[in-house]
């Protein structure tokens, strides 16, 4: 019905979107890797939320003062020569009644400045946490990728240790390891090794996240076509799954990592607060907090409150972090 | 169902045995029970022929046998630090720890139901997204925290509510319960909240999710497709499908609860259970240990298979022996 | 001419994006008429979906209506509160969706489903409401309907369930219903047995059906027009038979070249080439002109709006009669 119309113009308008298109193509490549990761989705996420850009600025702030704690704290209070018995029991901010000093978060009965305790307290928690959960993700990192690449009856053994474990809670878990390493410990050497051995029980009750989800890529690549040329080449296949299973985890084992920390030190300052923690010698927030417990009645309420506040802030920091970056890593939720 | 229950009772078995082993290997090879028992005056002979007596010299399985066999029979030896039967020691700390977890878990059950439903349902509101913000701080907030938090303010502060013991108790059969008492009643309401206060956290956020989950659902599509209310699709479909699988969740936390008292013990001087595993862990009083972990491994396993069986009964798909198809 | 049931004017659906705002329908009309079957075909993301979902009020959002009317029994209803629309879902207008598994509350009986659905549009005791319910699944060919009112979803077949899901939509009695994909989820001797049963209960109800679907068998065996969807805009509407025998647009031509038919022995396939752009990258112009042969100078500048092509209406310039006028005069 209608005439066909000359139709040189699509054709050329055609060429000129290809050509366009590959401009574009260009374009990106040339862009640096730095810039694609700040133009990424994660990153844009990060730098839009006020949460996770305060919380992770809080985290830092800790974790740079505990690192640097002798450097700024304004005394060490854990070395009785620096201490002054007289400086005890002063408010926050309040010059003493004997000595006239003033302190920024008062004194408890020793004289120790709380700001200091803190600071020193916050290095042992944090110290103990990283050392816990590295532990915690080294062992379930390699139980997963055991579990995953043998299969069979292994594999079985190791889920099932792990179900039962995940039925309990943590803490019950590191306290009863925590309670066994020090019966099998002679007396003499328990304060000292106490703090390995809290190691050792927060990593023990924290490895199943770990190991579940690096057990989960490894099922995945197992049986990518790569692992058997591996194998016929005589390569050892755990080496080429490392190299492809760890990228691949990485993501989800950094919000494990995350959320872990949060939980290990709040899972060491709820041992220290029992009693059963860190030794008397090195004093943690949860040390802290029991220590300061005692004088809230007669009135001190600042020699538990702040270190209270300060365990409080870590933890919620860190917890933060951990869930921002699970939303922001989550491909459902894009 | 009768299969399935056989079949989740033998594995319940074999779980506590299992745990019955540890637990035996603790009390055996950790540390020399005879140094424990006997004073230092104690002659090496008059040392041997007490582990002749009691049985330390034999095999292994001889000795595990009689444990298992103590064991059923709640007999686990005697407490290092007090010198008095373990099985004495618990049965009068039990209902003490017993009566804060229930409380605990139905005060923390019925808010955090509440509140999982109202933030689901208003899901964009200020109000939720408060409430969704502390209850993050309540995860950060470690229960020992909450349990001297509320003392500072409820005990020292406001003077109404006591912060240790179990104020005035009464005896009922062998049971002692404060529930009976105003002085027993008011002591118990700061550590029931500590105690529940997580689990609130923890059923509401769950509460939550499995709400937004469902709501997202084809079969809620469908029934707004065809008019039903709000009322009936909230409370009729969704909250129902929601129920399923918090029942699990919310079953496991009972034995949790268990274990946390332990840590709200502590903080409010309660003389449960939970205060007697710490000062065992302290004094590294061994049968004590054994026992806690033998029982609290005996509640886990009972609970996880009651919740079995209650998944069982509410969910339909589980119950067909052979899906009947109509063509 | 009676006022069709349904008419739909210059439909507009956006989304709001993190960077801008796309357009997902963009001028969408048609009318539906009482009794009829309009097929809306196209490739998956055409829009198909979205328009039925406006229609019944169910747009979830950030997906809005910013432009458009959508009017029903001679009442705009794109513009009514939740509630008022709410008492319209079900009742005057009814939807079924693809997957009859999934559309179904597991954990209630088929029976409980179908007497609360039936007592929220009708004020009937409850042992009539069941009656009724009875009465709908028999008439939906479920047998033993007394028997099988009680039993769950998991309990009956895929087909047998598609069966429940229509007399659900049945229950009020709707002018209209809007069947997402109904049987795609189906085995193909199944399929027919539902499109039949969809047919048989137009005939006997006078309901009007849009029947969505990316399946042109499925279009060619049950529909009486078809609106043919492409990058959210129709282009082309008409009777089922013309529009397969005699497609105007050129989309539609591609289409139809593309199945291959019983009686014709054939080398090849015939292909469009490229693909249908996305919501990011629909060209100026007609949405087809990047892969069409026909494309001239005005497609690339002006939407084209739906224009008499014979026995249809194609969005297409090349049926511009102004222009064939200038071009034959």
């Amino acid at each position: 019905m209608a005439s066909e119309p000359q139709h040189l113009e699509p054709e050329r308008a055609n060429a000129a979107m290809i050509e366009a298109d590959l401009a574009t193509a260009d374009e990106v490549r040339a862009l640096s890797r730095w810039r694609r990761a700040w133009d990424s989705d994660v990153a844009y996420s990060f730098r839009r939320s006020p949460v996770a850009l305060i919380s992770s600025l809080v985290a830092l702030v800790f974790i740079l003062g505990a690192a640097f704690a002798p450097l700024i704290a304004p005394q060490n209070p854990f070395d009785p020569g620096s201490l002054n018995l007289m400086d005890g029991f002063t408010a926050p901010l309040e010059p003493n009644a004997f000595t006239g000093n003033t302190f920024l978060m008062g004194t408890d009965d020793q004289g120790r400045d709380i700001l200091s305790t803190i600071l020193y307290g916050s290095r042992v928690s944090l110290m103990v946490g990283f050392a816990g959960v590295i532990f915690a993700m080294v062992l379930g990192t390699v139980l997963g990728l055991t579990a995953g690449y043998l299969g069979g009856w292994v594999d079985a053994v190791i889920m099932r240790i792990a179900d039962i474990q995940l039925s309990f809670p943590s803490i019950l878990i590191a306290l009863l390891i925590f309670g066994v390493g020090k019966a099998l410990l002679p007396r003499e050497m328990q304060d000292e090794l106490a703090i390995y051995v809290l190691v050792l029980a927060i990593g023990l009750s924290g490895w199943v996240q770990f190991a579940r989800t690096v057990r989960g890529t490894t099922l995945v690549e197992k049986n990518k076509e790569y692992v058997q040329a591996a194998r016929l080449i005589g390569l050892h296949p755990m080496l080429i799954m490392l190299r492809h299973v760890l990228p691949n985890t990485l993501g989800p084992v950094l919000v494990i990592a995350t959320i872990s920390l949060a939980l290990a030190v709040i899972t060491e300052a709820t041992l220290s607060f029992l009693g059963v923690g860190v030794p008397p010698t090195q004093p943690s927030l949860g040390t802290l907090i029991r220590i300061g417990q005692d004088f809230l009645f007669s009135g001190e309420w600042w020699i538990t409150l702040f270190p209270s506040l300060a365990l409080v802030t870590l933890a919620l920091s860190v917890n933060l972090l951990g869930d921002w970056l699970r939303d922001a890593l989550n491909p459902k939720l894009r | 169902m009768a299969a399935f229950i056989i079949r989740r009772l033998l594995q319940s078995i074999i779980v506590m045995l299992v745990v019955a082993f540890v637990a035996f290997s603790l009390f055996r090879y950790v540390g020399d029970p005879i140094n424990n028992m006997v004073g230092q005056e104690t002659t090496l002979e008059q040392r041997e022929e007490l582990r002749e007596r009691l049985g330390l010299n034999d095999s292994f399985p001889v000795q595990f046998a009689r444990f298992v066999g103590n064991a059923v029979q709640l007999e686990f030896g005697i407490s290092y630090r007090q010198a008095r039967p373990v099985e004495d020691l618990f049965a009068e700390r039990l209902p003490a720890t017993l009566e804060l977890a229930i409380v605990s878990a139905i005060f923390a059950l019925v808010f955090g139901l509440a509140l999982g439903v109202y933030t689901a349902l208003r899901n964009k509101s200020w109000s939720a997204q408060t409430i969704m913000g502390l209850s993050l701080v309540g995860v950060s907030l470690p229960t020992f925290l909450i349990g001297i938090l509320l003392i500072w303010v409820f005990a020292v502060e406001l003077g109404w509510l006591p912060s240790f013991g179990r104020g005035a108790t009464v005896d009922i059969g062998g049971w002692t319960t404060g529930l009976l008492t105003a002085s027993g009643l008011q002591s118990l309401i700061l550590p029931a909240i500590t105690l529940g206060l997580f689990q609130l956290t923890l059923i509401m956020r769950l509460v939550r999710a499995e709400m937004l989950e469902v709501l997202r659902t084809d079969y809620i599509k469908f029934a707004r497709a065809r008019g039903l209310s709000d009322r009936a699709i909230h409370f009729g479909h969704a909250l129902k499908n929601t129920l399923v699988p918090v029942i699990t969740i919310t079953g496991l936390q009972l034995g949790a609860i268990i274990a946390f008292a332990i840590i709200t013990e502590t903080v409010f001087s309660w003389p449960g259970v939970g205060q007697l595993f710490i000062q065992a862990i302290q004094f590294v009083d061994i049968p004590v240990m054994a026992a806690y972990l033998v029982m609290i491994s005996l509640f886990f396993v009972v609970i996880n298979l009651i919740v079995d069986i209650l998944y069982y009964v509410v969910d339909p798909r589980l119950r067909a022996e052979r899906p009947g198809a109509v063509r | 001419m009676a006022q069709p049931l349904l008419q739909v004017r210059d439909l507009r659906i956006e989304i709001p994006t993190r960077n801008k705002v796309l357009t997902a329908i963009d001028g969408v009309s048609f009318d539906v008429a009482d009794g009829e079957i309009l097929g809306m075909v196209g490739e998956s993301g055409a829009g198909k979906s979205l328009t039925g979902a406006a229609i019944i009020g169910l747009l979830d959002p950030p997906l809005r209506i910013a432009g458009g009317e959508i009017i029903l029994e001679g009442q705009r209803i794109d513009n009514l509160s939740y509630a008022r629309m709410r008492r319209i879902r079900g009742k005057k207008i009814g939807a079924i969706f693809q997957d009859p598994l999934t559309s179904l509350n597991p954990l209630f009986t088929v029976g409980r489903q179908l007497v609360e659905t039936i007592m929220t549009h009708i004020d009937i005791t409850p042992t009539k409401a069941r009656a009724r319910a009875v009465e709908l699944l028999r008439e939906v060919g479920i047998p033993a309907a007394e028997r099988r009112i009680d039993s769950y979803p998991h309990q009956f077949s895929g087909g047998m369930r598609q069966r429940v899901v229509i007399a659900l939509a049945l229950c009020a009695n709707p002018r209209l219903i809007i069947a997402d994909e109904p049987t795609t989820a189906l085995d193909v001797s199944i399929q027919a047995q539902i499109l039949a049963l969809l047919k048989r209960l137009t005939r006997e109800h006078g309901t009007s059906v849009i029947l969505v679907t990316h399946d042109m068998g499925v279009i060619a065996e049950t529909a009486n027009r078809v609106a043919v969807m492409y990058a959210g805009r129709i282009a082309e509407i008409g009777p089922v038979r013309e529009v397969v025998r005699h497609p105007s647009h050129p989309y539609t031509r591609g289409l139809m070249g593309a199945i291959p038919t019983m009686g014709h022995d054939i080398e090849q396939l015939n292909q469009i080439d490229g693909s249908m752009p996305r919501l990011d990258g629909i060209p100026p112009g007609c949405a087809f002109n990047p892969r069409c042969p026909h494309a001239f100078e005005r497609c690339f500048k002006d939407q084209p709006v739906l224009l008499d092509a014979g026995p249809t209406r194609a969005a297409c310039w090349l049926y511009d009669t102004a222009r064939l006028e200038a071009a034959n005069g």
